[in-house]
């Protein structure tokens, strides 16, 4: 739970990300948040309320602004997803996402490097941040310098596990691997892109046009915490109901559903980029907490 | 039934058909991926601990674990013996399930005791007991040496760190939780 003081931080902190992109040519837009069908994630279990669904993110209602002609939009909301409760978890959680018509996945690479930038400057009075450019955590030193690390997901696995990441999905230990060998190691000397990952894992992100197998998707690692997850997005309405079809099937029962009204608006949706950040996650590290319940109002067990 | 998502420290869980309690635990979950929940449990029998990592759709059965409350009888040799006061019912656990609690347990003190299906696994002893002083230094008065804590036995064997002024054969108050001194006991 944050301190009094704790409290003005947080607000500054989500004050200057409203800057950032407004001053980037951003909308700021606030879309429901209870839905009657949400996008098909087999790994992320919603809550259930009257019938509907609390969103687990932003990005249903968002693309369908998308379609409708927004060209570059961000929220700042609150996500539920259920279950998820950890060092890093909170099964309600403040995320961000942004969107820019025209853009792909390298170019939001740099954006974000922009933003962490951006936030990281504007509050040298936070526990983590002060030095010049650079952000401690556990006695270590991360430099906040660009260009930051850029490294595919294939890389990652070859250098920190000794097996490459099509290997790793073929044998169900994906996750497993990542977790425990890759993570860990990445992001300490300064934050790293991973990008790249098999078109299993990134259900609504683009498929590389010189190599089906990968999707065009990446996540931000600093301190070995995942940050950001974004892509250029798929705006193939046939590709993604067959991605759909292909999660629901994995799926027993929960919110199991076409989201068909999300597909058809799919039809009118130019090439964009997007990407997720967890604010909790991000103002945790530049507060120098251990835990994301530390960088909280309240956390759920207060309540 | 317990699902993954119920795991959490001190949650109890069978395992291949003996009970377990978690003694730490991680949630991790990649990007989209698939939710790992890494687990520390030790054996509630054997004191075995091991690591694994568990996801979404592992499920577990709880054990059948009961606490009774028990009267201690007597040690012989590793076996020591406990009655349940309303149906006079016997039963014993040994010396290495009964670990540390032993600085604690003297002749007729009720305990809970723990119950895995018909199997004694475990006690728990009462968060303050009584015990007698049996052997500590005199207290000097007017003692300026400055030390506010002196060594004393107790009739279990256990010793412990008390102030000064605590004299043998005196009954003193004990925190089993963390094995020290609380107050002095007026009989």
């Amino acid at each position: 739970m944050l301190s009094t003081p704790g409290l003005k931080r947080r607000s500054d902190f989500i004050q200057a990300v409203r800057a950032f992109f407004l001053d980037n040519g951003y909308v700021e837009v606030d879309t429901p948040i209870r839905l009657p069908v949400l996008l098909p994630e087999s790994e992320i279990i919603p809550f259930s309320c009257e019938n509907q669904f609390l969103h687990t993110s932003p990005e249903l209602c968002m693309k369908r602004l998308l379609s409708r002609g927004a060209q570059q939009i961000f929220q700042i909301c609150h996500c539920f997803r259920q279950h998820e409760m950890g060092q890093y978890h909170q099964t309600e959680f403040t995320l961000l996402e942004w969107y820019h018509v025209g853009r792909d996945y390298q170019d939001l690479m740099g954006e974000c490097e922009q933003l962490v930038r951006y936030l990281a400057a504007g509050h040298t009075s936070f526990p983590a941040l002060g030095g010049k450019d650079t952000l401690q955590r556990d006695a270590r030193t991360v430099s906040l310098a660009t260009p930051w690390q850029r490294m595919s997901v294939e890389e990652a696995f070859n250098t920190y596990a000794g097996m490459g990441a099509l290997e790793a999905l073929k044998k169900d230990c994906f996750e497993e691997v990542l977790v425990t060998e890759v993570e860990p190691n990445l992001g300490w000397q300064g934050p790293v892109f991973l990008y790249d990952y098999p078109v299993e894992l990134g259900s609504l992100a683009r498929a590389k046009a010189d190599a089906p197998h990968l999707a065009e998707r990446f996540e931000l690692y600093i301190c070995g915490i995942e940050l950001a997850n974004g892509f250029s997005e798929l705006v193939d309405p046939e590709e993604q109901r067959l991605r759909f079809t292909a999660e629901l099937a994995k799926m027993d029962g929960h919110s199991a559903a076409m989201p068909e009204k999300f597909l058809r608006d799919l039809e009118r949706m130019e090439e964009t980029a997007g990407i997720a950040l967890g604010i909790d996650r991000l103002l945790m590290l530049f507060m120098g907490a251990p835990c994301i319940t530390d960088v909280l109002p309240l956390t759920r067990d207060d309540l | 039934m317990y699902s993954a998502s119920d795991l959490r420290k001190g949650l109890k869980v069978q395992l291949d058909g003996e009970p377990y309690i978690i003694t730490d635990f991680d949630f991790s979950k990649p990007g989209k991926g698939q939710a790992l929940y890494r687990t520390k449990m030790r054996n509630m029998i054997t004191g075995n601990q091991f690591t694994q990592t568990y996801r979404s759709n592992d499920k577990f059965e709880k054990p059948d674990l009961e606490e009774r409350t028990m009267q201690f009888l007597y040690s012989q040799g590793d076996e020591f013996h406990f009655m349940d006061t309303t149906s006079y019912e016997q039963t014993f656990i040994t010396r290495e399930q009964i670990g540390d609690n032993i600085n604690f347990l003297v002749d007729n003190m009720e305990v809970q005791v723990l119950f895995f299906g018909e199997k004694a696994i475990d006690i728990s002893l009462p968060i303050f007991v009584n015990l007698t002083v049996t052997r500590a230094d005199p207290w000097v008065k007017g003692d300026t040496s400055g030390t506010d804590t002196k060594p004393v036995t107790v009739e279990t064997g256990y010793q412990l760190q008390v102030p000064p002024f605590v004299e043998e054969g005196v009954k003193i108050q004990i925190d089993t939780r963390t094995g020290e001194y609380m107050t002095r006991v007026k009989e």
